[in-house]
Protein backbone atom coordinates (compact mmCIF):
# COMPACT_ATOMS: atom_id res chain seq x y z
CA UNK A 1 0.00 0.00 0.00
CA UNK A 2 2.75 2.42 0.52
CA UNK A 3 4.34 1.49 -2.67
CA UNK A 4 1.46 2.84 -4.33
CA UNK A 5 0.93 5.79 -2.43
CA UNK A 6 4.39 6.56 -3.32
CA UNK A 7 4.08 5.92 -7.08
CA UNK A 8 0.68 7.50 -7.07
CA UNK A 9 2.64 10.69 -5.82
CA UNK A 10 5.33 10.35 -8.45
CA UNK A 11 3.23 9.70 -11.47
CA UNK A 12 1.29 12.73 -9.98
CA UNK A 13 3.85 15.29 -9.03
CA UNK A 14 5.56 14.63 -12.48
CA UNK A 15 2.80 14.91 -14.14
CA UNK A 16 1.61 18.68 -12.16
CA UNK A 17 5.34 19.65 -12.81
CA UNK A 18 5.77 18.47 -16.38
CA UNK A 19 2.19 19.95 -17.70
CA UNK A 20 3.20 23.48 -15.95
CA UNK A 21 6.31 23.33 -18.03
CA UNK A 22 4.12 22.65 -21.48
CA UNK A 23 2.39 25.70 -20.77
CA UNK A 24 5.38 27.93 -20.18
CA UNK A 25 8.37 27.19 -22.03
CA UNK A 26 9.94 29.00 -24.43
CA UNK A 27 10.41 25.95 -26.71
CA UNK A 28 7.77 24.66 -28.51
CA UNK A 29 9.84 21.62 -29.22
CA UNK A 30 10.67 21.15 -25.18
CA UNK A 31 6.70 21.90 -24.63
CA UNK A 32 6.30 18.58 -26.32
CA UNK A 33 8.62 16.51 -25.29
CA UNK A 34 7.26 17.72 -21.83
CA UNK A 35 3.50 16.69 -23.25
CA UNK A 36 4.88 13.21 -23.91
CA UNK A 37 6.16 12.92 -20.53
CA UNK A 38 3.07 14.07 -18.79
CA UNK A 39 0.99 11.57 -20.71
CA UNK A 40 3.69 8.71 -19.55
CA UNK A 41 2.75 9.81 -15.98
CA UNK A 42 -1.00 9.62 -16.53
CA UNK A 43 -0.62 6.27 -18.70
CA UNK A 44 1.12 5.45 -14.93
CA UNK A 45 -1.86 6.86 -12.89
CA UNK A 46 -4.22 4.69 -15.21
CA UNK A 47 -2.17 1.59 -14.21
CA UNK A 48 -2.81 2.37 -10.13
CA UNK A 49 -6.08 3.04 -11.05
CA UNK A 50 -6.23 -0.55 -13.18
CA UNK A 51 -7.04 0.64 -16.53
CA UNK A 52 -4.28 -1.10 -18.18
CA UNK A 53 -5.69 -1.35 -20.93
CA UNK A 54 -5.96 2.58 -20.87
CA UNK A 55 -2.83 3.32 -20.34
CA UNK A 56 -1.14 1.31 -22.91
CA UNK A 57 -3.74 3.07 -25.22
CA UNK A 58 -2.56 6.33 -24.19
CA UNK A 59 1.08 5.30 -24.46
CA UNK A 60 0.59 4.32 -28.09
CA UNK A 61 -2.18 6.77 -29.05
CA UNK A 62 -1.44 9.93 -27.40
CA UNK A 63 2.78 9.59 -27.64
CA UNK A 64 3.06 7.19 -30.49
CA UNK A 65 0.73 9.45 -32.63
CA UNK A 66 -0.79 12.52 -31.76
CA UNK A 67 2.62 14.07 -30.08
CA UNK A 68 5.18 12.43 -32.50
CA UNK A 69 2.55 14.84 -35.02
CA UNK A 70 2.48 17.79 -33.13
CA UNK A 71 6.56 17.70 -33.01
CA UNK A 72 6.54 17.27 -36.60
CA UNK A 73 4.17 19.82 -37.17
CA UNK A 74 6.67 22.44 -34.65
CA UNK A 75 9.89 21.38 -37.00
CA UNK A 76 7.88 21.81 -40.08
CA UNK A 77 6.61 25.68 -39.66
CA UNK A 78 9.28 27.82 -39.94
CA UNK A 79 7.93 30.23 -37.19
CA UNK A 80 10.16 32.86 -34.80
CA UNK A 81 8.80 31.49 -31.40
CA UNK A 82 10.56 34.42 -29.92
CA UNK A 83 8.17 36.66 -31.04
CA UNK A 84 5.11 34.72 -30.18
CA UNK A 85 6.15 35.33 -26.72
CA UNK A 86 5.62 38.80 -26.82
CA UNK A 87 2.79 40.12 -24.08
CA UNK A 88 3.38 36.81 -22.17
CA UNK A 89 3.83 38.73 -18.98
CA UNK A 90 0.64 40.66 -19.99
CA UNK A 91 -1.76 37.75 -20.22
CA UNK A 92 -0.35 36.87 -16.66
CA UNK A 93 -2.59 38.05 -14.16
CA UNK A 94 -6.08 37.78 -16.39
CA UNK A 95 -4.14 34.14 -17.22
CA UNK A 96 -4.15 33.22 -13.51
CA UNK A 97 -7.06 34.88 -12.18
CA UNK A 98 -9.09 32.85 -14.43
CA UNK A 99 -7.35 29.45 -13.63
CA UNK A 100 -7.89 30.12 -10.07
CA UNK A 101 -11.71 30.68 -10.38
CA UNK A 102 -11.67 27.59 -11.95
CA UNK A 103 -9.78 25.80 -9.65
CA UNK A 104 -11.98 27.13 -6.97
CA UNK A 105 -15.18 26.27 -8.62
CA UNK A 106 -13.45 22.36 -9.43
CA UNK A 107 -12.40 22.41 -5.56
CA UNK A 108 -16.24 23.25 -4.75
CA UNK A 109 -17.62 20.63 -6.99
CA UNK A 110 -14.96 17.87 -5.65
CA UNK A 111 -16.17 19.09 -1.76
CA UNK A 112 -19.50 18.87 -2.22
CA UNK A 113 -19.65 15.90 -4.52
CA UNK A 114 -20.78 12.55 -2.54
CA UNK A 115 -22.10 8.85 -2.96
CA UNK A 116 -25.20 8.10 -2.83
CA UNK A 117 -26.18 4.74 -0.95
CA UNK A 118 -27.64 2.67 -3.49
CA UNK A 119 -24.96 3.19 -5.85
CA UNK A 120 -24.46 -0.40 -6.95
CA UNK A 121 -27.76 -0.36 -7.92
CA UNK A 122 -27.32 2.41 -10.98
CA UNK A 123 -24.44 1.30 -12.18
CA UNK A 124 -24.74 0.76 -15.90
CA UNK A 125 -21.91 -2.04 -16.20
CA UNK A 126 -20.42 -3.55 -13.35
CA UNK A 127 -17.08 -4.88 -13.51
CA UNK A 128 -17.03 -8.41 -13.52
CA UNK A 129 -14.98 -10.57 -11.29
CA UNK A 130 -12.37 -13.00 -12.82
CA UNK A 131 -11.60 -10.99 -15.70
CA UNK A 132 -8.78 -8.90 -17.35
CA UNK A 133 -9.14 -5.10 -18.01
CA UNK A 134 -9.54 -5.68 -21.80
CA UNK A 135 -11.20 -8.84 -21.80
CA UNK A 136 -13.89 -6.99 -19.60
CA UNK A 137 -13.47 -3.75 -22.40
CA UNK A 138 -13.76 -5.76 -25.14
CA UNK A 139 -17.26 -7.54 -23.97
CA UNK A 140 -18.56 -4.34 -23.16
CA UNK A 141 -17.52 -2.27 -26.57
CA UNK A 142 -18.22 -4.83 -29.12
CA UNK A 143 -21.62 -5.83 -27.61
CA UNK A 144 -23.50 -2.40 -26.13
CA UNK A 145 -21.07 -0.04 -27.61
CA UNK A 146 -20.46 -1.66 -30.61
CA UNK A 147 -22.85 1.25 -32.86
CA UNK A 148 -20.42 3.62 -30.82
CA UNK A 149 -17.46 2.01 -31.63
CA UNK A 150 -18.20 1.78 -35.18
CA UNK A 151 -18.93 5.36 -35.14
CA UNK A 152 -15.87 6.70 -33.66
CA UNK A 153 -13.89 4.54 -36.31
CA UNK A 154 -16.13 6.95 -38.89
CA UNK A 155 -14.66 9.82 -37.06
CA UNK A 156 -11.51 8.53 -37.70
CA UNK A 157 -11.57 7.65 -41.26
CA UNK A 158 -13.38 11.70 -41.55
CA UNK A 159 -10.13 13.22 -39.70
CA UNK A 160 -7.78 11.01 -42.05
CA UNK A 161 -9.47 11.64 -45.34
CA UNK A 162 -9.62 15.54 -43.87
CA UNK A 163 -6.61 15.55 -43.03
CA UNK A 164 -5.11 14.55 -46.21
CA UNK A 165 -7.62 16.79 -48.48
CA UNK A 166 -6.31 20.03 -46.54
CA UNK A 167 -2.80 19.74 -46.82
CA UNK A 168 -2.62 17.74 -50.11
CA UNK A 169 -1.58 19.91 -53.12
CA UNK A 170 0.10 19.82 -56.87
CA UNK A 171 2.93 22.27 -56.82
CA UNK A 172 3.33 23.45 -60.59
CA UNK A 173 6.42 22.84 -62.79
CA UNK A 174 7.25 19.44 -60.90
CA UNK A 175 7.43 16.42 -63.32
CA UNK A 176 6.16 13.44 -62.00
CA UNK A 177 5.32 10.50 -63.32
CA UNK A 178 1.49 9.93 -64.21
CA UNK A 179 0.71 6.31 -64.53
CA UNK A 180 -2.95 6.86 -65.71
CA UNK A 181 -2.40 9.41 -68.47
CA UNK A 182 0.39 6.53 -69.34
CA UNK A 183 -1.72 3.58 -69.54
CA UNK A 184 -4.11 5.75 -71.34
CA UNK A 185 -2.11 6.75 -74.14
CA UNK A 186 -3.47 5.50 -77.77
CA UNK A 187 -1.55 5.49 -80.53
CA UNK A 188 -3.40 7.84 -82.64
CA UNK A 189 -2.43 10.29 -79.25
CA UNK A 190 1.33 10.80 -80.63
CA UNK A 191 1.70 9.32 -84.07
CA UNK A 192 1.30 10.03 -87.15
CA UNK A 193 1.62 8.24 -90.26
CA UNK A 194 2.10 10.68 -93.12
CA UNK A 195 2.59 8.80 -97.16
CA UNK A 196 5.20 10.27 -98.34
CA UNK A 197 5.24 10.88 -102.09
CA UNK A 198 8.74 9.43 -103.79
CA UNK A 199 11.33 12.01 -104.62
CA UNK A 200 9.25 14.44 -103.22
CA UNK A 201 10.06 14.81 -99.03
CA UNK A 202 7.37 16.60 -96.92
CA UNK B 1 -1.68 6.58 3.65
CA UNK B 2 -4.87 5.45 1.69
CA UNK B 3 -4.71 7.35 -1.69
CA UNK B 4 -8.45 7.66 -2.43
CA UNK B 5 -10.99 9.08 -5.14
CA UNK B 6 -10.38 12.75 -3.92
CA UNK B 7 -5.99 12.51 -4.65
CA UNK B 8 -6.98 11.43 -8.12
CA UNK B 9 -9.60 14.38 -8.87
CA UNK B 10 -7.00 16.71 -6.95
CA UNK B 11 -4.80 15.58 -10.16
CA UNK B 12 -7.21 15.66 -12.34
CA UNK B 13 -8.46 19.75 -11.46
CA UNK B 14 -5.13 20.78 -11.91
CA UNK B 15 -4.39 19.18 -14.90
CA UNK B 16 -7.68 20.55 -16.04
CA UNK B 17 -6.69 24.30 -14.96
CA UNK B 18 -3.35 23.84 -16.52
CA UNK B 19 -4.83 23.85 -19.17
CA UNK B 20 -7.26 26.65 -19.34
CA UNK B 21 -4.24 28.56 -17.95
CA UNK B 22 -2.22 27.56 -21.11
CA UNK B 23 -4.58 28.64 -23.44
CA UNK B 24 -4.73 31.97 -21.91
CA UNK B 25 -1.02 32.46 -21.73
CA UNK B 26 -0.07 31.41 -24.95
CA UNK B 27 -2.52 33.91 -26.88
CA UNK B 28 -0.33 33.75 -29.95
CA UNK B 29 0.59 30.31 -30.20
CA UNK B 30 -1.98 28.25 -31.79
CA UNK B 31 0.42 24.99 -31.52
CA UNK B 32 0.57 25.73 -27.48
CA UNK B 33 -3.07 26.16 -27.02
CA UNK B 34 -3.52 22.90 -28.91
CA UNK B 35 -1.31 21.59 -26.52
CA UNK B 36 -3.48 22.99 -23.89
CA UNK B 37 -6.62 21.31 -25.05
CA UNK B 38 -4.98 17.97 -25.43
CA UNK B 39 -4.13 18.53 -21.15
CA UNK B 40 -7.54 19.16 -20.54
CA UNK B 41 -8.68 16.17 -22.70
CA UNK B 42 -6.41 13.87 -20.08
CA UNK B 43 -7.61 15.56 -17.25
CA UNK B 44 -10.69 14.84 -18.56
CA UNK B 45 -10.08 10.97 -18.80
CA UNK B 46 -8.25 11.07 -15.62
CA UNK B 47 -11.67 12.12 -14.00
CA UNK B 48 -13.79 9.42 -16.03
CA UNK B 49 -11.39 6.34 -15.22
CA UNK B 50 -11.01 7.32 -11.70
CA UNK B 51 -15.10 7.43 -10.89
CA UNK B 52 -14.91 4.08 -12.90
CA UNK B 53 -12.28 2.39 -10.92
CA UNK B 54 -13.92 3.71 -7.91
CA UNK B 55 -17.39 2.96 -8.50
CA UNK B 56 -16.35 -0.02 -10.52
CA UNK B 57 -18.21 1.13 -13.61
CA UNK B 58 -16.56 0.04 -16.98
CA UNK B 59 -18.44 2.55 -19.08
CA UNK B 60 -16.63 5.01 -17.31
CA UNK B 61 -12.96 3.32 -19.07
CA UNK B 62 -15.16 2.74 -22.59
CA UNK B 63 -16.07 6.86 -22.86
CA UNK B 64 -12.52 7.53 -22.03
CA UNK B 65 -11.82 5.30 -25.51
CA UNK B 66 -14.17 7.23 -27.48
CA UNK B 67 -12.62 10.56 -25.91
CA UNK B 68 -9.37 9.35 -27.00
CA UNK B 69 -10.36 8.41 -30.62
CA UNK B 70 -12.32 12.34 -30.72
CA UNK B 71 -8.99 14.05 -29.86
CA UNK B 72 -6.84 11.93 -31.46
CA UNK B 73 -9.29 13.15 -34.92
CA UNK B 74 -9.36 16.41 -33.59
CA UNK B 75 -5.26 16.90 -33.14
CA UNK B 76 -4.74 15.52 -36.88
CA UNK B 77 -8.16 18.35 -38.36
CA UNK B 78 -6.56 21.12 -35.84
CA UNK B 79 -2.60 20.64 -36.87
CA UNK B 80 -3.64 19.81 -40.75
CA UNK B 81 -5.74 23.08 -40.82
CA UNK B 82 -2.61 24.63 -39.16
CA UNK B 83 -0.32 24.01 -41.82
CA UNK B 84 -2.45 24.96 -44.59
CA UNK B 85 -2.98 28.34 -42.45
CA UNK B 86 1.11 28.70 -41.87
CA UNK B 87 1.25 27.56 -46.02
CA UNK B 88 -1.18 30.44 -47.33
CA UNK B 89 -0.39 33.47 -44.24
CA UNK B 90 3.45 32.66 -43.31
CA UNK B 91 2.35 32.87 -40.00
CA UNK B 92 0.35 31.07 -37.23
CA UNK B 93 -0.26 34.29 -34.56
CA UNK B 94 -4.13 33.84 -33.43
CA UNK B 95 -4.62 37.50 -33.75
CA UNK B 96 -3.83 37.36 -37.37
CA UNK B 97 -6.57 35.11 -37.87
CA UNK B 98 -9.56 37.27 -38.92
CA UNK B 99 -10.40 37.05 -42.58
CA UNK B 100 -13.60 36.04 -41.83
CA UNK B 101 -14.52 38.70 -39.90
CA UNK B 102 -15.69 40.85 -43.10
Amino acid sequence: MVVQALAFYLFATVAVIAATAVVTVRNPVHSVLLLILTFFNAAGLFVLLGAEFLAMLLVVVYVGAVAVLFLFVVMMLDINFVEMRQGFLNYLPIGVLIALVLFVELAFVGATWALTDDKIAVLAHPTPAGLTNVEALGQLIYTDYAYIFQASGLVLLVAMIGAIVLTLRTREGVRRQKISEQVKRQRADTLEIKKVPVGRGI
Amino acid sequence: MEIGLAHYLTVAAILFTLGIFGIFMNRKNVIIIMMSIELMLLAVNINLVTFSSFLGDLVGQVFTIFVLTVAAAEAAIGLAILVVYFRNRGTIAVEDINMMKG
